[in-house]
């Protein structure tokens, strides 16, 4: 298998789920007794200045909640709780900077740090569960999704500042607040400063996966937990760091919010995140730049789609099936391709093996199979 | 290790001794100690609400839901297949029954709950079974488009209607309720009494004669139904044995692919009935979102429940118990302290019993510290209450988690041929 051919395997899997989920909700909007075409047309309309600063706000925090999502799957760790963590985070963060313990910029980064270690021990709950007691991490963050949620509830209504009838944290102080940049006019908003933070995040993880000794234990264990462990990698050693890494990285996700336009934990608090962070390192099949457009696609659409109340009477929530049928068709279609290549491999292999003559022996057949 | 309940028996009891007679009279001794403790607790406290028949009745509602949700969960892990999706699925089947049940009639609506749940599922099965895609990744992707399919749904065909709107439709015809004349108003009577032992049978009596739902009946039908099914037939024991080694069915014989797919049909049209139970008989009709992750509920009851139908019954029934009880009353709650302190040292003196001293001492350490959080507070948030099942789950999962047996090809994909 060439290089090339693959390449173009990886391309075409994306390629075939983006179609199909075109089609499968263009009939769900004729059957709901709309028009396809017109809610198309809404979707593709170029984006208003607004919108695309919406767009990159948004990605950014789609491609955090991604990333946090793909670090565990490249090693097979399914992850589900990155909703719960990241709730967790942006609570705990929006309180202790909210008080204002330090003075501005460094409140800023105090911030930051709370939510990466708040992030990393909510996940490093069901990692150790998991190694220590051997508890799925499905099942333990899928319970710690929600006790975070009632947690997090609890104490805001205990402890949060009433506003009308919503709570919320202290308002953070003038200092600590992380201006943007406003690419257009004023009134089109700001793009946050701390989009950068995800930018950073998708560099890092493509080093440490890539270039380092880590990286590659991680990897090989996602690959093969017995070749792993039979070349010296210690697999429960992996399991915590990795579940305290992907929590890290998921307490990030509100933070360009936060500190860019909330300035406090309450009604401005963006849920769901978490979910559409694993739908989005699914399809981008865990590797930062597929993911990158993976963020923007759900991003685009997302915002799109904000579009359809005002201009038809299709509902917006259409968008919903069509990004959960994008991911389906693209896990269908990679796994697809994955056999059809498996096959052509084994296919190609078998006919070089059968061109040689037979009394070869077993040592040549080595050599063939690596130039297949 | 764990010993299996066909290995509980002593050696010189004869093996001809009817197994099923035995459990029963062992759930039924069980049954009769939780009556008597409830009712002990219920007096020292003074708090009636505990299992008053209006709390059980209450009970009752919110745990058809996650029963339906967890034996729909068992279905499709005794064949192999993980569904995480049943929350998805459940969505559905709130959409369904709300749909078919305005057009239609409650009848019809259950088994368009059923229908729209099947839905789900058969997607399940089309990516996991039949494409063989890692089962968690299709859930999650099942979940988001239930989700979204039902709140599209909703929004298309309820605005307008009476009643309706872009998020909701009330005023559905509700499944035919049953009342026991005479029963049923001597039963309340005699729990408002407040004896010992007396009144709590009484309301659990009234809470079961007074307007009960036929859906009610037939949830808790299916639960039987299916642990029959899965296993006292020819079809269940080959359903399981694809949940076991596949590879072996499939050398007997077995259309593993066809079993896998049944199976996950069946359970996404159970949780699918799960949300019809939501929508008709639980509240006053659809809403959207209205499942509030009891797909998720019914996947810590079926694990707590180790895969098998009396654990489930029994995991649920606490969820739902636990789910029900904070909105009744605030101060029960700390009463349940008490319950579950002494829930614990139970627990705790049969671990040790049994010679598992270790496990004995944790127990009664959480114990304690429930009765010394019951003795020296007066109330408990209402929130806490709502953690109850997962941090049950967690606990369970943590501590004997080398009870819990789950189908050993549980979570694999599998491939046609593979048998070799």
């Amino acid at each position: 298998m060439t290089p090339l051919r693959k390449a173009v395997g990886s391309l075409v899997a994306p390629l075939v789920a983006v179609v199909a989920a075109m089609l499968i909700t263009s009939v769900v909007v004729a059957l709901s007794g709309s028009s396809p075409m017109e809610f198309w047309q809404i979707i593709f309309e170029p984006p208003a200045d607004r919108v695309y600063v919406n767009i990159v706000n948004q990605s950014s925090m789609i491609f955090l909640s991604a990333l946090a999502a793909a670090i565990g799957f490249r090693m097979n760790l399914f992850n589900i709780g990155v909703e719960g963590q990241y709730q967790m985070a942006s609570y705990v963060s929006a309180v202790v900077v909210g008080a204002a313990f330090v003075p501005g910029p460094l409140n800023v980064v105090l911030g930051l740090v709370v939510a990466v270690v708040t992030g990393a021990l909510w996940a490093g709950i069901a990692g150790v569960l998991k190694v220590t007691r051997g508890v799925s991490e499905v099942i333990s963050t899928i319970m710690l999704n929600a006790i975070a949620g009632t947690l997090v509830g609890y104490f805001m209504s205990t402890y949060g500042i009433r506003t009308g009838n919503a709570r919320q944290t202290a308002t953070i102080p003038e200092s600590s607040r992380v201006p943007g940049f406003t690419p257009f006019l004023e009134r089109d908003g700001a793009i946050w400063s701390l989009v950068l933070i995800a930018v950073l995040a998708g560099i890092a993880f493509s080093f440490v996966l890539n270039r380092t000794r880590f990286g590659f234990d991680l990897r090989a264990t996602g690959m093969s937990e017995t070749a792993a462990v039979a070349s010296g990698v210690k697999v429960s050693r992996m399991i915590v760091i990795s579940m305290l890494i992907s929590g890290g990285i998921a307490g990030l996700i509100w933070m360009p919010a936060f500190f860019g336009s909330a300035y406090s934990y309450g009604t401005a608090y963006q849920a769901g995140l978490g979910f559409t962070g694993i739908a989005v390192a699914l399809l981008g099949r865990n590797r930062p730049l597929g993911i990158m457009f993976g963020a923007l696609l759900f991003a685009f659409l997302n915002e799109q789609s904000n579009r359809l109340t005002l201009n038809s009477d299709i509902s917006q929530n259409v968008v919903l099936i069509t990004q959960g049928v994008i991911v389906l068709a693209v896990v269908v279609a990679y796994e697809v391709v994955r056999r059809r290549q498996a096959a052509a491999e084994q296919r190609a292999v078998t006919q070089k093996l059968q061109a040689e003559p037979r009394g070869s022996g077993t040592g040549p057949s080595d050599t063939t199979e690596v130039k297949a | 290790m764990s010993q299996t309940a066909t290995s509980t028996g002593t050696p010189g009891a004869a093996p001809q001794e009817p197994r099923a007679a035995r459990f029963s009279y062992f759930w039924l001794l069980l049954a009769l100690g939780a009556i008597v403790t409830v009712s002990a607790v219920r007096l020292i406290t003074g708090q009636d609400q505990l299992d008053s028949s209006g709390s059980l009745r209450a009970a009752i509602l919110a745990t058809c839901p996650i029963l339906m949700a967890a034996i729909g969960g068992m279905w499709s892990e005794r064949a192999g297949v993980v569904n995480i999706g049943l929350e998805g699925q459940m969505i559905l089947g709130t959409w369904g029954a709300a749909y078919f049940t305005y057009y239609y009639g409650p009848w019809v609506g259950i088994l368009g709950a059923a229908l729209m749940g099947a839905v789900g599922g058969a997607l399940h099965a089309l990516a996991t079974v039949t494409f063989g895609v890692d089962h968690i990744v299709s859930g999650v992707a099942v979940n988001i488009i239930g989700l979204g399919a039902a709140a599209f749904l909703a929004e298309a065909y309820f605005t307008g209607l009476p009643g309706g709107g872009p998020r909701q439709l009330s005023g559905l015809d509700r499944p035919l309720s049953i009342t026991v004349p005479g029963l049923a108003d001597g039963a309340e009577s005699l729990s408002d009494k407040g004896w010992f032992f007396v009144s709590d049978v009484a309301s659990l009596v009234s809470a079961l004669s007074t307007n009960l739902s036929i859906l009610t009946v037939l949830v808790f039908a299916l639960v039987g139904v299916s642990g029959w099914v899965l296993w006292r037939t020819s079809f269940g024991l080959r359903l399981r044995s694809c949940g076991e080694n596949p590879q072996a069915s499939e050398s007997l014989g077995v259309n593993v692919i066809l079993y896998k797919w049944i199976a996950v049909v069946v359970s996404g049209a159970l949780a699918g009935v799960g949300g019809g139970f939501l929508a008709l008989v639980a509240s006053s009709g659809f809403v959207t979102g209205q499942t509030g992750g009891r797909g998720y509920i019914g996947l810590a009851a079926m694990i707590f429940g180790n895969w098998r139908p009396g654990g489930i019954l029994a995991g649920s029934l606490m969820f739902g118990y636990t789910d029900s009880l904070p909105l009744r009353s605030a101060d029960t709650i700390h009463a349940l302290l008490l319950l579950v302190a002494i829930g614990l040292f139970a627990l705790a003196i049969w671990r040790f019993t049994r010679k598992q001293t270790r496990q004995a001492i944790v127990f009664g350490v959480i114990g304690l510290l429930f009765l010394v959080w019951f003795l020296t507070t007066d109330q408990v948030p209402r929130e806490f209450t709502g953690m109850t099942p997962y941090i049950a789950t967690l606990l369970v999962l943590a501590f004997s988690a080398q009870r819990l047996r789950m189908p050993k090809a549980d979570g694999q994909v599998y491939r046609k041929g593979s048998a070799g």
